[in-house]
């Protein structure tokens, strides 16, 4: 049996006594595209947030590939992906990328970071000031800083909401070469359709607890609204 | 039932020590020690001490939090530090009204002891205004455990500079007041008051702490009766 | 590898700094206010005012003031754009966030105040010459003080609604102890006498203080980054 490559140990998180998360246990495994459903403050993303190393559980514990997310040589290996575009305003697209090149210890930074700015197609601007950019360039740049490292697992917390198209294409696009190079994926969302597309397994939380997960079926693509109205309350 | 039978008898101890104090100081201590403004160190110099004592506690509930996350050592730690702040408070109201009645003024930089609980009273007010500004029951914990935490070495530290700093320049109208000046017979009242003083912080600690685990459950309420 | 990343956030933020000079315009303009307008709420004038005597205290309240200006800002500005987020998230120890920005501080108001300094030895006639090695590493013991706690302040209050005013409040009262010795030895140093034995017990304090809170920040700012 394979290693989880991500594994959610019976998770609780409490607010004072109110329990915003209730006995998660997860199991995602290596190569998976696991898409995270849910009601706005079901507890997507304070789950994400524990699972990132942002928050510590109250109780249980997560590991991603057998290690503790709150170790350094793990949270090397995950990238992560808010709701903000976590970049400097007052700095360039290069010098961004290059500080987080350095914090990941990435090998080579200049010529990684060289590649990332091909890739979003943001090499023309390379020395712009991040406020100088268009909404959808600093989407793509945020998108570049996060797959610098080339992480081994990904954490999106609603992706694909507020992403332009161009900036959508560039995500989708680099979300399946991930994929196909067998790199896990974990994306909380609202955009069902993009999501789905990309998603080989699902997982939907109910007002803190865990009412499905398992593989995506394909009632699910043709009706969004299958999930929630099979498992989630109406 | 064991709770209430505790406070009373706290309450019970705190009135009896008091009580014997005020006796000895009217009857039983000798003439020299009948000076009304003397007889205030009876109760401002063991605010000091409760104070100090309340810090300390408040420093080991604080770090016990941290440690286990259990709530309840929060709540105390909030309680003994906010009493330590009313201890703090008497002690320097005490400490002024004796400045007046023996020296005419209400205020001087020169004694050691007020401009220690002054900025001990400083720091601990700090401590309660970041619990009042911080809603969510788990982060206010945290964060206030770390202020407990530093502000209790910073107690130390402040108590002992400006000790060094009043040997180095004496102000020879107060420092007789540190320790001396009084006779050997005359210190057990210090201690006796003490006492009481500590039951009563006690009480007010346990009273404060429920209301704390109170607050903490009618927010949870709140949550859960917001979610969907 | 620590210090990687230690000098990383340094940079960073110097650099962010330097490209806005924000914080520096702010503290400098408010640095040289205060110091100007100290000249007249006491008239020079008056030969029975002692502006020697005062000298310390007033270069070391021009400092903290200014302070207190430049570091508000040293989290606080992680928040846009949820850079703090990803700041917790990369691969380095919260204390090495936290360290990489007091360094940052600690450069930016050091080099605030020794050009402050110059200019309050031109305005109040102060000779800050005889003695400036020792002047000078008292001025770095305390700014390493205010640095420390201003910054792990930062990081309390970061996500509070009164920030900007809490910051100040509680920064203070922790820094008395380190601003009072550093304005004693200032003063004695200003008044030509050296390092002697009257003054080691200051400059024990300071060090000391500098020891004991560095390694509780270090020690504590985990808990306080990560909820």
């Amino acid at each position: 049996m394979s290693a989880a490559a991500l594994e959610v140990n019976n998770v609780w998180k409490y607010y004072g006594d109110f329990p915003a998360l209730r006995d998660i246990a997860l199991q995602v495994a290596p190569g998976s595209t696991m898409a995270l459903l849910g009601r706005n403050g079901a507890g997507k993303t304070t789950l994400l947030r524990i699972v990132a190393g942002l928050s510590k559980a109250s109780r249980g514990s997560v590991t991603i590939h057998g290690s503790n997310v709150r170790d350094e040589s793990t949270r090397r290996r995950i990238g992560v992906l808010g709701h903000g575009i976590s970049l400097y305003d007052e700095l360039s697209a290069e010098e961004n990328l290059m500080i987080f090149a350095k914090l990941y210890g990435v090998a080579n930074p200049k010529q990684r970071v060289n590649a990332m700015l091909e890739r979003t197609g943001l090499e023309r601007v390379r020395e712009g000031l991040a406020r100088e950019f268009s909404r959808g360039m600093r989407q793509r740049l945020a998108v570049a800083r996060v797959f610098l490292h080339d992480p081994e697992v990904l954490l999106l917390d609603e992706p694909f909401t507020a992403l332009d198209d161009r900036a959508i294409a560039v995500l989708q696009s680099l979300l399946r070469d991930m994929s196909q190079r067998g790199r896990t994926i974990v994306m909380s969302t609202h955009q069902l359709r993009e999501a789905l597309e990309l998603a080989t397994h699902v997982a939907m939380i109910q007002r803190g607890k865990l009412v499905y997960a398992g593989e995506r079926k394909q009632e699910m693509l043709d009706d969004t609204g299958w999930l929630y109205r099979t498992y989630g309350e109406n | 039932m064991q709770q209430q039978l505790l406070k009373f008898a706290l309450a019970g101890i705190a009135l009896a020590m008091f009580s014997w104090v005020l006796y000895l100081i009217a009857y039983v201590l000798p003439a020299e020690a009948n000076v009304a403004a003397y007889q205030i160190i009876y109760f401002h110099v063991p605010s000091f001490f409760t104070c100090f004592t309340g810090f300390f506690v408040g420093l080991v509930a604080s770090g016990m939090y941290l440690a286990t996350g259990n709530f309840k050592y929060d709540s105390f730690a909030a309680g003994v530090n906010e009493v330590a702040l009313v201890f703090a408070t008497s002690g320097l109201a005490l400490g002024m009204i004796w400045g007046r009645y023996a020296w005419g003024i209400w205020w001087t930089w020169g004694d050691a002891r007020l401009v220690t609980m002054l900025l001990c009273w400083l720091l601990y007010a700090g401590y309660l205004v970041l619990r009042r500004s911080v809603e969510e029951p788990s982060t206010r914990a945290r964060l206030s455990a770390v202020i407990s935490i530093i502000g209790c070495v910073d107690v130390g530290i402040v108590y002992k500079s400006i000790d060094w700093f009043r040997t180095q320049h004496p102000s020879a109208v107060l420092e007789f007041r540190g320790g001396g000046g009084m006779g050997p017979g005359m210190e057990y009242p210090l201690l006796i008051s003490w006492i009481g003083m500590l039951c009563l912080g006690v009480l007010l600690a346990m009273v404060r702490m429920k209301q704390g685990e109170t607050s903490i459950e009618i927010d949870s309420l709140r949550r859960e009766a917001n979610s969907f | 590898m620590y210090f990687t990343g230690v000098l990383t956030i340094a940079a960073k933020d110097l650099r962010a700094e330097w490209r806005t000079r924000e914080a520096i315009n702010a503290s400098l303009a408010f640095m040289l206010v205060i110091l100007v307008l100290f000249s007249f709420a006491f008239d020079p004038g008056n030969p029975e005012i002692n502006i020697p005597a005062l000298a310390a205290g007033l270069l070391w309240m021009a400092y903290s003031f200014a302070a207190a200006l430049a570091l508000n800002r040293s989290f606080a500005r992680e928040l846009q754009n949820d850079c703090l987020d990803a700041l917790i998230a990369a691969p380095i120890p919260a204390s090495a966030l936290y360290l990489g920005k007091v360094l940052a501080n600690f450069v930016l108001l050091l080099a605030m105040e020794i050009l402050s300094l110059f200019i309050f030895s031109l305005l109040y006639n102060v000779k800050v010459a005889t003695h400036i090695w020792e002047l000078l590493l008292v001025i770095v013991l305390g700014t390493w003080a205010m640095a420390i706690m201003g910054t792990l302040f930062s990081a309390l209050t970061v996500n509070l609604r009164l920030r900007e005013l809490m910051l100040p409040i509680m920064t203070y009262p922790f820094l008395v102890p380190a601003l009072m010795a550093a304005i004693l030895l200032t003063d004695a140093l200003l008044h030509g006498e050296p390092f002697g034995p009257k003054n080691t017990l200051w400059l024990k304090l300071l060090a000391g203080f500098d020891i004991i809170f560095t390694s509780l920040a270090v020690l504590l700012i985990d808990t306080v980054l990560v909820g």
